[in-house]
C-alpha cells in the first residue's frame, strides 16, 4: 500500500507463542486509524518458534508483520527487544506506535520512546485523529478527560489501557507480508530475565466474572475490607478495588479496576465505599447493572449507578449478606 | 561505597486530590490549596535505600524536581536518613511531561556524579505514567527494572531482584548501575513523626536551576516536552439512579428484589 505518511504500528505481545488479546484489539483499532490516514497497519512481533501467528495478525487487520523469531527472543528481554524496535522504527519511520498497557508494555514503551526522542501518552482509554490528522489520546484526570497530543515529534506513541477496544472479528481472507528480522547483532548484556513465574490469581478472575464487588477507601481498614470481601464471596463475585485500597495494602494491585488497572464488563457491579472517580469508573462503563453503597448521600458515585444504598458499609453489608442467604434458601 | 540516588516527587496530597477539578468553561484546572507531600511509592523507594544503608557501606542522595516548596519533601528524606538532598527548581522546568522530567533528572544525576543504583517509585500518584524511572535509565544508558517487589541479592555487580508481572512475577539479574522502580510490596516504609517533619524543615539542601544543570531552555519544562495537553473536558458517565430507602433490612430486601428482577443474581 502506497501512502504519504508512515504506518500505524502495533507492538504485539505473545506469551508462549499465544498472541495476547490486547494486541489483537490494538490492531483492530490501528486498522481504523490507518484507514483514516490512508496508510498501512504494521505489527512487530518478537518471540521464538512462532509459526502461523502472523495469519492471526493479518486477520485482525495488519498489512505487514515484522517477525523476530529466534530463541533469544522467547520472552521479553529488555535490551534486545528495545534495540530491535528502536532500529526498525528509525528505519521505517512509523507515524503512530501503539503498545498495550501490560506490565511488559509499560516497561518497554518508555524505553523505546526515550530512545526515539518522542512523546508517549500513558494508559489512554481512547485514540482518535483530529481534523489535522494528529493523534489525540484520551486520558481521564480530575473528573474529566484530557486530550494529549504530540504535535512535533514522530512517531506519536501511546500505551492503551487494557480492554478498551473490542476484539476485531477475524477476517481470514486478509493476508499480508511477513518481514523476517535478523538478530540485531551486538547489544549490551546487562540485564537478564532468569525466570518467569505465572501465578493463577486467587478467587474469580475479574475480567470474566459475571458479578464484580469493588471496595474503596470507605472500607476504612483491614476489617472493613474483609466485610466487602465477604460480600464478594457470598455472591460468588470477583473482588475489585480502587487505588486507595491498594495503597493501604488491603488488596493487591492486580485487583485494581480503572484506567491504570483492569477494565471489566460484568452483568452486575457493586461499588462499596468508593466515590465514583472517573479513573475508576472508566473501568466499568460496560457493566449492565450498577449498584453503589456509600454513607454519603452526596457522593458523586450515586449519579453513575442504577441503584444506590446510602448507608455505612460495615453496618449494611452483614445484613445484606444475611438477606441474600435467606433469599437463596427460600428459592433453591 | 555504594552510592544510591532516590528520586522523589512532591505530589498534591492524594487524600485531597479530589479538590483538583477541571473548570468546564475555561478548561483549566481548579487546583485548590492542597499541600504537597512525598509521593506514596517514593516512601518505599526511600525505605529500600535506607535498608541497604543499614546493611552496606552506602550513601544516599535524594533528588527531586519541582517548585521551591518541594524542598520540604527532600528535607524530610534527609531527616529519615539520607545524606544529601538536591532540588532541581527553575521556572524553565515547569510544565514538563514525563520525557522532559526524566531528562532533567538524568542531567541532575550526571552532575551529582557517580552512582550505583537509582530508586524511583513505580508511579506517581498525580501523573501515574510510570515513565519517569525507565526514561531516566534510557537517558543515562543503563538498564532498568520496573515493579521491583523484592531485592534478593546485592553482592557484586550483578544484583538479583524479583519484579511483578500482570499475572505473576519474574526474577531478573541486573548489572549495576541500574534504575529500579519499586512497588508497595517491597517494604514497609518508616515515617517521620509530626515533630520530625517540623524539625526536618531546618535541614539544608542544594538548589540547582537551569544554569547549574547546563541545559538549554528548549530541552526542559514545557518547551522540552513532546506531549502537550491540548484539551480538557469534563465528562459524565451518568445513569438514572434509584435510591433505595427504608430500614437496613428493608433496603437489603429491596435491593435483592431489584437485582433478581434485573436477572443479575
Ligand atoms: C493518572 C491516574 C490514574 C489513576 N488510575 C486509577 C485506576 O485505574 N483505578 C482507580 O481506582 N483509581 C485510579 N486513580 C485514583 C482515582 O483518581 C481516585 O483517587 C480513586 O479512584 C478514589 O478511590 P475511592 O473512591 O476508593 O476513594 P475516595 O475518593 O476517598 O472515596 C471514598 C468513599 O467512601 C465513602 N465512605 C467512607 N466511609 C464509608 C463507610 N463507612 N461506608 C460507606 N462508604 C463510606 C466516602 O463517602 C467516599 O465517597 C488514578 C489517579 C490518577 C491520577
Ligand atoms: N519531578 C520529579 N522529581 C523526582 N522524581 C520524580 C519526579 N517525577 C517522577 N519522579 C520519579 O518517577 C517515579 C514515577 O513517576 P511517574 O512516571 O510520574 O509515574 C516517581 O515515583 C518518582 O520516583
Amino acid at each position: 500500500m502506497k501512502s504519504s505518511c508512515g504506518a500505524v504500528w502495533v507492538i504485539a505481545e505473545q506469551i508462549g507463542g499465544r498472541i495476547l488479546m490486547e494486541s489483537l484489539q490494538l490492531i483492530g483499532h490501528a486498522r481504523k486509524l490507518a484507514d483514516e490516514i490512508k496508510t498501512s497497519v504494521e505489527v512487530v512481533l518478537l518471540g521464538d518458534k512462532l509459526n502461523g501467528q502472523s495469519r492471526q495478525l493479518f486477520a485482525a487487520g495488519a498489512n505487514k508483520v515484522y517477525l523476530g523469531n529466534n530463541p533469544e527472543l522467547t520472552c521479553y528481554q529488555q535490551e534486545i527487544y528495545t534495540e530491535i524496535i528502536v532500529r526498525l522504527a528509525k528505519e521505517h519511520k512509523p507515524e503512530i506506535v501503539l503498545i498495550g498497557s501490560t506490565s511488559t508494555g509499560r516497561e518497554l514503551a518508555p524505553l523505546v520512546a526515550a530512545r526515539l526522542e518522542t512523546g508517549l501518552t500513558a494508559h489512554c482509554i481512547d485514540l482518535v485523529l483530529n481534523e489535522d490528522k494528529l493523534l489525540e489520546a484520551m486520558v481521564p484526570a480530575y473528573g474529566g478527560l484530557l486530550t494529549i497530543t504530540c504535535p512535533e515529534k514522530r512517531p506519536q506513541m501511546a500505551t492503551v489501557a487494557k480492554g478498551v477496544f473490542p476484539t476485531p472479528e477475524p477476517d481470514e481472507n486478509r493476508t499480508g507480508e511477513v518481514v523476517p528480522l535478523d538478530a540485531p547483532g551486538e547489544v549490551p548484556h546487562r540485564i537478564e530475565t532468569l525466570e518467569v513465574i505465572y501465578e493463577e490469581p486467587e478467587g474469580i478472575p475479574l475480567e470474566s466474572a459475571p458479578i464484580v464487588v469493588a471496595g474503596g477507601a470507605g472500607a476504612g481498614d483491614h476489617e472493613g475490607w474483609q466485610v466487602i470481601a465477604d460480600l464478594a464471596e457470598v455472591l460468588n463475585a470477583a473482588l475489585g478495588s480502587t487505588r486507595p485500597a491498594v495503597d493501604e495494602g488491603w488488596t493487591e494491585l492486580e485487583t485494581m479496576i480503572g484506567q491504570s488497572g483492569k477494565i471489566v464488563n460484568p452483568e452486575l457491579y457493586i461499588g462499596v465505599g468508593l466515590s465514583g472517580e472517573l479513573q475508576h469508573m472508566v473501568g466499568i462503563v460496560g457493566a449492565q447493572v450498577m449498584v453503589a453503597i456509600n454513607n454519603d448521600a452526596k457522593s458523586p458515585v450515586f449519579e453513575q449507578v442504577d441503584y444506590g444504598v446510602v448507608d455505612d458499609c460495615r453496618g449494611f453489608i452483614p445484613v445484606f449478606i444475611e438477606k441474600i442467604k435467606e433469599y437463596w434458601s427460600r428459592n433453591t | 561505597m555504594l552510592k544510591i540516588v532516590v528520586c522523589v516527587k512532591a505530589v498534591p496530597d492524594p487524600k485531597q486530590e479530589r479538590k483538583i477539578r477541571i473548570n468546564p468553561v475555561t478548561k483549566t484546572l481548579i487546583r485548590g490549596d492542597i499541600p504537597l507531600v512525598l509521593n506514596p511509592l517514593d516512601k518505599n523507594a526511600m525505605e529500600a535505600a535506607l535498608q541497604l544503608k543499614e546493611q552496606l557501606d552506602a550513601q544516599i542522595v535524594v533528588l527531586s524536581m519541582g517548585p521551591p516548596s518541594a524542598g520540604n519533601i527532600v528535607k524530610e528524606c534527609l531527616a529519615l536518613g539520607a545524606d544529601q538532598g538536591f532540588l532541581l527548581s527553575d521556572l524553565a522546568f515547569s510544565g514538563a511531561d514525563a520525557y522532559a522530567t526524566a531528562y532533567t533528572l538524568a542531567k541532575g544525576i550526571e552532575k551529582i556524579g557517580s552512582y550505583h543504583v537509582i530508586f524511583c517509585g513505580m508511579a506517581s500518584s498525580d501523573s501515574s505514567t510510570e515513565w519517569v524511572g525507565p526514561e531516566i535509565g534510557a537517558f543515562l544508558k543503563i538498564p532498568i527494572v520496573t515493579r521491583v517487589k523484592e531485592i534478593i541479592e546485592t553482592e557484586g555487580e550483578w544484583w538479583k531482584v524479583k519484579a511483578s508481572l500482570d499475572n505473576g512475577f519474574r526474577v531478573v539479574q541486573v548489572k549495576i548501575p541500574a534504575v529500579l522502580t519499586v512497588t508497595r510490596e517491597l517494604n514497609n516504609p518508616r515515617t517521620l513523626s509530626f515533630s520530625g517533619i517540623i524539625e526536618a524543615r531546618k535541614r539544608e539542601i542544594t538548589h540547582w536551576g537551569i544554569n547549574e544543570l547546563c541545559v538549554s531552555d528548549d530541552s526542559v519544562g514545557l518547551k522540552g516536552s513532546p506531549t502537550i495537553v491540548s484539551n480538557m473536558a469534563s465528562i459524565e458517565l451518568k445513569r438514572e439512579v434509584e435510591i433505595i430507602t427504608g430500614t437496613r433490612e428493608e433496603k437489603a430486601e429491596q435491593l435483592i428484589q431489584k437485582l433478581v428482577e434485573a436477572g443479575v443474581i
